[in-house]
C-alpha cells in the first residue's frame, strides 16, 4: 500500500496490452481485412473499400467493445465475491446471477411453447431476451439478499446462492425436457454465449450498467481490504458491514448480470481472472487489484473471442466454450498448488 | 453455566485480564464489550457514553481489537496489514496520511517489528503473528484494546513476550488493555486489575487484593486444583 509506484510499469504494460489486444482483435475477422486498413479505419475514421468499413464500425468495434465490457465486468464481479465470502473459488455463478439469468432466457425461449396461450411471452429477439435475462438475474439477486438480510454469516449465503443456483438449473433442466428441439437448439445456441449481436444502442446500456457496477466496485475499495481481516475486524474497523454488503451484492449483480443479460452466461472468466491478476501484482491491495482485473478481463476477453472467431474461416466458435477450454485447466492448476495459493 | 452479575469499571492506563473457566463467557464478554456481537442484557459506558448510541467509525476510533480468529487472506504484508489498522481515519478509498504513516511506523517499533515489516503474513509464526495483530491494534490508536486470549497457542516465552509487551504499551501509551486469557499466573503477576468469572460474585480487583480475598480458590475444584496463595500458583491437589 506504501509503494504504487513499484505497480505503474506493469499497470502501464497492462494497459499497452489491452490496446494492442483491441486493434489485433477488430483487424482479424472471417473477411480477411488488412491491418493497415483497420488502423486507417479505427484512427482515422477513412477506408477506401465500404463494405470493410462497414464492417469495422457496426460488426467489428461493437463486439470488441462487448468484450472488453464483458471481461471487464465479469473479472471485477469475480474479485468482489471472491473478497466478500473469502472465497478462492467464487464466481459470478456462485451467487445465483448467472443461473437467474439462465432462467431468464429459457423461460422465454422455452417456456412460450409450455404456456402457450397462458403466458403470452412476444417472440424472441436479442433484446426480449436481454430483458428476460436481466429480470432473471435480478430476481435471484432479489431472492439471495432477501434471505442475505435474515442471515448474518456471509458463508451460509455463499450456500444459498448456490441452492439457488441449483434450482433455476433445475428449472431450466424440466424447460428443456418439454420444449421441443428448436426451441432447445436456440436456447443450447444462447448458453453458448455470444459477443457479437450487440447493436451500437445495446452498446451503449451494457457500457451503462457496467459503469454503474465498476464505480460501485470502486467505491467499496476501502471496504474490500478490511474485509481481507474478515467481517469482525472489518466491523472494528468501522465499516458498516450491512450495508457495504449491499453495495456490493449490487455491484456484483450489475456487472454479472448485466454481462449475461447480453451476452449469455459465459464462464471461467469471473473466476479465473482475479487469480491471473493476484499472480501478476503479488498484492491483496484492492486499490490495485481493482483495476488491474478489469484491464486484465478485458484482455482475456479480447484473446477468447480473437480465437473464437476464427480468423479468416466462416465459422466462429462458441464463446462459452473458449472461456473454459483456458479456464478449467487454470481452475485445476490453482487447486493442485493450492498450498501456495496467493489469495 | 455462564457467569451473570457482571460489573466492572476500567480506567486509563490500566492492564485488566478476563480469567475464569472454560465456557464461563469470557470471550463473550470480551465481544461484547468491543460490539463484536450483540450484547445480551445490561448495559456497556465508554467514556459516559452507551455502547450503543457510538456509530462504527465513532467506535472504530475508541476500540480496536484483537479477535482469536485467523485473518481472512494472509498474503498481506505486515506492514499492509498493520496499515489497515489506519481505515477509520483515512478517506474513502483509504489513503495513508504522513500522521498515518508515522503511527504505523511507531506501532512497528512498539512491537519490534522492523525486521518483520516486509514479510508475507503467511511467512510469520503464530507469535509473530500476534504480535503483528497487536500492532494493527495499536495503529488504530484506540484508546481501549480488547483482546480476546493473546497468548493461546504460544509458548512459555511467547506467551511472557506478549503479555510484557502489553503493559509495556499500557505504561507507555496510558491506553485501557483488557484481555481474556487462561495464564492466571502471570496475570497475577503483570495486570493491574484481573476480573475474576467465577458465576458468583465476579469479582474484579487488584491480584493482591483477590489473593488476600481466597478468590482463585474457588475457581477450580479443589480436589483438582489448589491455589497456593504464598507463591500465586496453582498445584495439582495431591491425594486419592
Amino acid at each position: 500500500m506504501d509503494k504504487p509506484l513499484k505497480y505503474r510499469i506493469p499497470f502501464l504494460l497492462l494497459l499497452l496490452v489491452l490496446v494492442v489486444c483491441f486493434v489485433f482483435n477488430i483487424s482479424l475477422g472471417s473477411v480477411s481485412i488488412p491491418f493497415k486498413d483497420t488502423l486507417n479505419a479505427v484512427f482515422y475514421g477513412n477506408v477506401q473499400n465500404e463494405p470493410w468499413a462497414y464492417i469495422i464500425w457496426n460488426y467489428r468495434i461493437p463486439k470488441a467493445f462487448t468484450a472488453l465490457l464483458v471481461g471487464s465486468g465479469l473479472a471485477l464481479s469475480g474479485l468482489l465475491m471472491q473478497t466478500l465470502f473469502r472465497n478462492p473459488l467464487a464466481g459470478p455463478f456462485v451467487l445465483g446471477i448467472s443461473s437467474g439469468a439462465s432462467l431468464g432466457a429459457a423461460l422465454l425461449i422455452m417456456g412460450s411453447s409450455l404456456f402457450s396461450g397462458v403466458l403470452a411471452f412476444g417472440f424472441v429477439t436479442n433484446i426480449t431476451l436481454a430483458i428476460a435475462s436481466s429480470l432473471g438475474s435480478f430476481l435471484v439477486l432479489l431472492a439471495v439478499m432477501t434471505v442475505a438480510s435474515k442471515v448474518k454469516d456471509t458463508m451460509a449465503l455463499l450456500i444459498i446462492g448456490l441452492m439457488f443456483g441449483s434450482i433455476t438449473a433445475a428449472v431450466v433442466s424440466v424447460l428443456s425436457y418439454f420444449t421441443n428441439a428448436e426451441k432447445l437448439q436456440q436456447y443450447v445456441y444462447w448458453s453458448f454465449g455470444s459477443l457479437g449481436n450487440l447493436s451500437w444502442s445495446q452498446l451503449s446500456l451494457l457500457t451503462g450498467i457496467i459503469l454503474i457496477g465498476t464505480l460501485l466496485g470502486i467505491a467499496s475499495i476501502k471496504t474490500l481490504n478490511a474485509l481481507l481481516l474478515g467481517e469482525n475486524y472489518a466491523r472494528s474497523l468501522g465499516v458498516d458491514l450491512k450495508k457495504s454488503r449491499y453495495i456490493i451484492i449490487i455491484a456484483m449483480g450489475l456487472l454479472a448480470g448485466g454481462v449475461t443479460a447480453f451476452a449469455g452466461p459465459i464462464a471461467f472468466i469471473g473466476l479465473a481472472v482475479p487469480h491471473l491478476t493476484r499472480q501478476i501484482f503479488n498484492t491483496t491491495d484492492h486499490k490495485i487489484l481493482v483495476p488491474a482485473v478489469l484491464v486484465y478481463g478485458a484482455i482475456i476477453m479480447l484473446l477468447c473471442d480473437t480465437v473464437a472467431q476464427l480468423p479468416n474461416s466462416a465459422s466462429v466458435l462458441p464463446i462459452n466454450a473458449i472461456t473454459s477450454i483456458l479456464g478449467a485447466p487454470v481452475v485445476i492448476w490453482l487447486l493442485v498448488r493450492k498450498q501456495k495459493m496467493v489469495f | 453455566m455462564i457467569a451473570k452479575n457482571i460489573d466492572f469499571s476500567l480506567s486509563s492506563g490500566e492492564l485488566a485480564a478476563i480469567v475464569g473457566i472454560n465456557g464461563i463467557g469470557k470471550s463473550t464478554l470480551l465481544r461484547t464489550l468491543g460490539k463484536v456481537q450483540p450484547k445480551l442484557s445490561g448495559e456497556i459506558i465508554i467514556n459516559g457514553k452507551p455502547l450503543n448510541s457510538y456509530g462504527p467509525r465513532e467506535l472504530a476510533a475508541q476500540i480496536s481489537v484483537v479477535l482469536t480468529e485467523p485473518i481472512a487472506s494472509k498474503n498481506m504484508t505486515v506492514l499492509e496489514l498493520i496499515s489497515l489498522g489506519r481505515q477509520p481515519y483515512t478517506n474513502w478509498i483509504g489513503t495513508l496520511s504522513d500522521a498515518d504513516q508515522s503511527k504505523i511506523k511507531e506501532s512497528v517499533q512498539l512491537m519490534a517489528l522492523g525486521d518483520l515489516q516486509h514479510k508475507k503474513c503467511h511467512e510469520l509464526s503464530d507469535g509473530q503473528l500476534q504480535r503483528v495483530m497487536i500492532a494493527r491494534a495499536l495503529a488504530q490508536d484506540t484508546a481501549i484494546i480488547l483482546l480476546d486470549e493473546p497468548t493461546t497457542h504460544l509458548d512459555l516465552y511467547h506467551k511472557v513476550q506478549i503479555l510484557k509487551l502489553l503493559k509495556k504499551i499500557v505504561r507507555q501509551t496510558n491506553k485501557t488493555i483488557l484481555f481474556t486469557s487462561h495464564e492466571i499466573e502471570m496475570a497475577i503477576q503483570l495486570c493491574d486489575k484481573i476480573l475474576i468469572l467465577d458465576n458468583g460474585e465476579n469479582p474484579f480487583e487488584r491480584p493482591t487484593e483477590l489473593i488476600a480475598q481466597k478468590r482463585f480458590e474457588k475457581l477450580f475444584p479443589a480436589d483438582t486444583i489448589e491455589f497456593d496463595a504464598a507463591t500465586a500458583s496453582f498445584r495439582i491437589s495431591k491425594g486419592q
